[in-house]
């Protein structure tokens, strides 16, 4: 099916059971510990053996030599894995870095050697014997040195590094009101609960394998690759997913060394990699410099805007897309954004929840309440001033490099409108809602007995991204809807949405709906990434569920336009007829995808939002505790209020954890993230998380899908960090540009202590 | 891990006399910081010697009005024992202060005395550390350092030990027993039980080899208002990077020792006879000689401003 057409009325806008809060249908299995994820599948393959895996001790250099010697001798162990033995790999499309180093090694903890052996603890103990020896090369590990040579990227997913409109550089000099500021953010990691963990077996030159992965097809094809065998002798199954946050895109290690190790020793393997290579073994959100630039009249109106990051990665890599968001966020004639990509030898960045706005808007949304601030306006009414219903800028895609390139050139929208665009009314609900008009708006002026007390505003703003996704729907004879497709559900509830939808365009109650996923077996979806996975993968499920209504209708003898599929029952006029009568014996089976046409390109679809905060600061001590936070979030159709609520508040806590405590420390002699473990990177607490509350404004989007949805879980990050930043120069007056906020930041600029 | 024999001991005298015959042997009671080092070949005892059987887990008043904790209490019943709640304030709250509930049900007294510092390069068995492994070099000096003491280091270590525990018991002058492989007792004031580094930062206590804690005894009690103030980046589950732990009388007198700048609990006698002079300089004086690295220096300034905030507490005033 196309969506090439706005979306009119369709079975979906009956919210019988879309649009309502509905607990999550494996949430039984979740909370009792029954769902079977990837490293816990004992009942998958008989004799499974357990890998180990050993990371690079140094950043940069090569392997000179191994001893595995003692490892080998070692009780237990059963085969070791290592380049030398490994055969011909090929290294992944999504992967910067191979997986499996030596005898070059990229990056520190890049895994060189998987000892399997007949229990966990003889391969964690032989893993131990094994001797290397490095030559150790000079690296580049400091992003603020390599930027002074950083490049142009190729343009990708935050589009071309270069954009601009009218004249910046004139209407700048020429603003009554100019501010120019530097930002940092730091590396970070997804640091989710369950660390990346992989079962593998053959069976003869056919590969499965038990996983935690995001994105199926993606993954089954890098795995091909790097194997050098076809797509098709390659199954990953992975029905549930302990966290990813961009983490599990991509191929890792505990999957590739999972299959090797498993070919090794003849046997299947399993490979949970240990929490203390997660933040180096795998990849993580790059650290960014961003400096801002802003124009504007004594009226408070944006006259000029330029946004620049630079940002760091392996040979190879990729940029922190953060000026995304300032292409599109506020209006201003003249403008401009760059973004510039350094080599560092540090561990691979790559995606982490809202890539590009996520540390974007951390920097975009401190200045615009800087330049508020400057201007004496409210910064609520200084962004509304500055609120637009078209992209301001949205730079053409360069034509493609390669000459073979048969792809059609795309019709450019200098400025498209934006779909739906309910920034201004994000703000205005949420501050009747938060009590905005009780902050004081001189700093350092409210206080709490020890605690300085601040209230602080921010944008939230991620673009709305459709990719094509497939599903197969079966009706069986008892009128069970059986929804298969290889899309995951990393904790954000696509079991429960996905059967939502099935269950709305069938007619069936939710739990006559069976809902299978993360089975490269199963038709290939959108996976989860990107915040597109909610609209888009329900939109594939609705292109199949189109189609088994019209087969239904056929076999019933129905006219599929105006059948009503309602109760179990299908109904044309006078006629009734229960659904499960339609599928016989041998059920009905229909398998759709739903593709887009240039919606996408003649509308800017974006999802919009306000983040309020409220921050209490140690008068003494400098410790920030968030009070009160609230979200006002405008994503089109809201599926199931309650999961998009709770992906809203967690995103929120991750957004704390960047304004106030997640940085991966670089040792910049040795070129690695130090404090490698849940010990050293902090992320906030449960005591940390204080009353949180969410409003979706009633919205559709009909240029979006048919279920005129968007994506929310990204957005709720975006701009968190910048209220909980300006929040702390409400109660403080300390201005920290550089994140995270740690009180070591603020104490020397604090009140002295009485 | 490396393969280790085990043993249980039955009493205090077995157990130092286990550890005398097995010179890589371990004593292991709540096994929170042990078991998570083994695992990751920091700690490679040959030889396990579990003490949880000793028969040391009693809370007991002592003839002088004080109170003698069995080596063997754990953290949560000691912070939630009755005496300790009202006699000692500041040991119950630098308790709960620290860990997790879970940790404290399992960690015990004198396990809590001798955990290891969480120093990210002695936990990283690629980098250098003389602590783990001497002569090979510190990798904080001159790398992420931020966590990192300010006074007592060395030019090989500036680890810090992470209790909140032994801060409040520095302050509250506890003698630590302990009993000898030969048989002998003896008793260490909470002052001398911890070493600094110096060019042995591997030696992190004066226990001789098979030396056993067998408990902790607390003087009479001596009134004023008990304060433990930890700071750290998130509000729970995160070692301090500066805590305060105080006991200040109604004259304005009183103790202070800091936990999070030194490779011990901090505390300068001598100093606290200026706290009445406020906290600038009786801070001055408590930390004189300091070292910091540019990362952790804002540490200095730090306790002066908790230092203050805690005298203008036990004041009753608003700060």
């Amino acid at each position: 099916m196309k969506f090439d057409m706005p979306a009119t009325t369709n079975p979906i806008d009956q919210l019988k059971v879309i649009g309502k809060a509905t607990e999550r249908i494996d949430g039984p299995l979740k909370t009792t510990g029954t769902a079977p994820y990837a490293y816990e599948r004992h009942d998958v393959a008989v004799n499974q053996a357990y890998g180990y895996i050993v990371g690079a001790a140094v950043a940069k250099g090569r392997i000179e030599s191994m001893d595995l010697t003692a490892a080998k001798a070692a009780p237990g162990v059963i085969a070791i894995v290592t380049a030398e033995n490994a055969g011909q790999l090929d290294k992944g499309n999504l992967n910067t870095a191979k997986l499996l180093g030596g005898p070059a090694v990229d990056h520190y903890h890049q895994a060189i050697a998987l000892v399997v052996a007949e229990t966990f603890e003889q391969a964690r103990s032989a893993a131990h014997l094994i001797h290397v020896d490095y030559e150790r090369a000079k690296g580049a590990f400091d992003l603020a040195i390599a930027k002074n040579s950083s490049t142009p990227p190729k343009p990708g997913f935050g589009g071309p590094p270069d954009s601009a409109v009218g004249d910046f550089v004139g209407a700048f000099e020429s603003a009554p009101f100019q501010f120019d500021a530097t930002y940092t953010t730091p590396d970070q990691s997804h640091a989710m609960m369950e660390p990346h963990a992989s079962i593998a077996a053959w069976n003869g030159d056919k590969l499965t394998v038990w996983t935690s992965n995001q994105m199926i097809a993606w993954s089954v094809g890098d795995m091909a690759k790097t194997l050098g065998i076809p797509k098709e002798n390659v199954r990953l199954i992975s029905p549930y997913v302990g966290g990813g946050f961009g983490g599990k895109l991509f191929l890792r290690a505990d999957a590739l060394l999972a299959a090797l190790g498993a070919r090794a020793a003849n046997r299947p393997v399993k490979v949970a990699l240990q929490r203390a290579l997660m933040m180096n073994n795998t990849t993580h959100r790059p650290a960014t410099i961003q400096r801002l630039r802003l124009g504007a009249t004594k009226e408070g109106k944006l006259t000029a805007i330029a946004h620049e990051s630079w940002s760091g990665d392996l040979p190879g890599g990729s940029p922190e897309t953060a000026v995304s968001q300032t292409r599109l966020l506020y209006a201003g004639a003249n403008r401009m954004t760059a973004m510039r990509l350094a080599v560092l030898d540090l561990p691979e960045g790559n995606a982490m929840r809202a890539p590009g706005e996520a540390p974007g808007m951390m920097a975009l949304e401190i200045a615009m309440d800087e330049m508020a601030e400057k201007l004496g306006l409210d910064p609520i009414e200084f962004r509304i001033l500055n609120d637009t219903q078209v992209a301001p800028d949205n730079p053409a895609k360069p034509p493609s490099s390669d000459p073979q390139s048969k792809a059609p050139e795309e019709k450019h929208y200098p400025h498209p409108p934006f779909s739906q665009r309910r920034l201004t009314e994000c703000f205005r609900t949420g501050a009747e809602r938060f009590g905005w008009n009780k902050r004081n708006p001189v700093p350092g002026k409210s206080r709490e007995g020890h605690w300085l007390m601040g209230i602080g505003v921010a944008a939230a703003f991620r673009n709305n991204l459709v990719m094509k996704s497939a599903a197969r729907v079966r009706l069986d004879n008892k009128g069970v809807v059986t929804v298969e497709t290889d899309m995951t559900d990393i904790g954000t509830g696509s079991y429960t949405i996905i059967a939502q939808t099935a269950a709305e365009m069938m007619g069936v109650a939710l739990h006559q709906v069976v809902v299978r996923l993360g089975d490269s077996d199963f038709p290939v979806s959108c996976g989860s990434g990107g915040q597109w996975g909610g609209n888009s993968s329900t939109s594939g499920v609705y292109a199949a569920c189109m189609k088994l209504r019209e087969a239904v209708a056929q076999k019933l003898g129905f006219d599929s336009t105006k059948a009503v599929f309602a109760d179990g029952q299908v109904r044309d006029g006078g006629r009734s007829t229960p659904l499960a009568q339609a599928a016989g014996e041998s059920g009905l089976v229909m398998e759709d995808a739903m593709e887009y046409g240039d919606l996408d390109k003649k509308y800017q679809q974006s999802t919009f939002g306000a983040h309020f905060v409220e921050v209490a600061v140690h008068a003494s001590t400098g410790e920030t505790r968030v009070r009160r936070m609230l979200a006002v979030c405008a994503a089109g159709r809201i599926l199931n209020p309650k999961s998009a609520r709770s992906q809203v508040i967690g995103a929120m806590t991750m957004g704390m954890g960047a304004a106030l405590m997640e940085e991966l420390t670089v040792d910049k002699r040795h070129g690695f993230f130090v404090n490698h473990d849940l010990a050293g990177y902090e992320v906030p607490v449960h005591a940390d998380v204080p009353h949180q509350e969410v409003i979706f404004l009633d919205e559709t989007d009909p240029i979006s899908s048919p279920m005129k949805a968007k994506g929310v879980g990204e957005l709720g990050i975006c701009g968190v960090a910048a209220a909980i930043a300006n929040a702390i120069y409400n109660a403080t007056g300390v201005r920290v540009r550089d994140y995270p906020i740690t009180l070591d930041k603020l104490i020397d600029r604090l009140p002295e202590v009485a | 891990m490396r393969p280790f024999t085990f043993e249980r001991a039955k009493t205090p005298a077995d157990a130092a006399a286990a550890a005398a015959r097995h010179p890589d042997a371990k004593f292991i009671a709540g096994g929170t910081n042990l078991l998570d080092l083994m695992k990751l070949q920091i700690e490679t005892p040959a030889h396990l010697i579990d003490v949880n059987g000793l028969g040391l887990e009693k809370i007991e008043a002592t003839q002088e009005g004080g109170l003698r904790i069995g080596a063997l209490v754990r953290n949560a019943d000691l912070a939630a024992h009755h005496r300790v709640r009202r006699d000692y304030g500041v040991l119950s709250r630098a308790l709960v202060a620290g860990a997790s509930g879970q940790l404290r049900n399992m960690a015990t007294t004198a396990g809590n005395l001798l955990q290891r510092t969480r120093c990210p390069y002695f936990y990283d068995t690629n980098q250098p550390c003389n602590k783990r492994l001497p002569g090979s070099g510190c990798g904080a000096i001159g790398g992420f350092s931020r966590p990192h003491a300010v006074i007592g280091v060395s030019d090989a270590c500036i680890a810090t030990h992470p209790s909140d525990m032994a801060v409040a018991m520095r302050v509250l002058d506890a003698t630590v027993e302990t009993i000898n492989p030969d048989g002998s007792a003896r008793k260490i004031p909470i002052a001398k039980l911890h070493c600094l580094p110096g060019d042995t930062p591997h030696i992190e206590t004066v226990l001789m080899p098979g030396e056993l804690i067998t408990g902790v005894t607390l003087p009479k009690p001596v009134g004023g208002k008990h304060i433990y103030h930890k700071v750290r980046d998130r509000s729970s589950f995160a070692f301090a990077l500066v805590s305060v732990a105080a006991i200040v009388q109604p004259d304005g007198t009183g103790r202070v020792a800091l936990g999070g700048v030194a490779p011990k609990p901090w505390r300068v006698e001598e100093a606290e006879a200026e706290l009445p002079r406020g906290a600038k300089v009786f801070t001055a004086r408590l930390l004189a000689g300091a070292r910091p690295t540019p990362e952790n220096a804002f540490k200095l300034r730090l306790v002066e401003r908790i230092v203050a905030s805690v005298l203008a507490e036990a004041k009753g005033a608003q700060v």
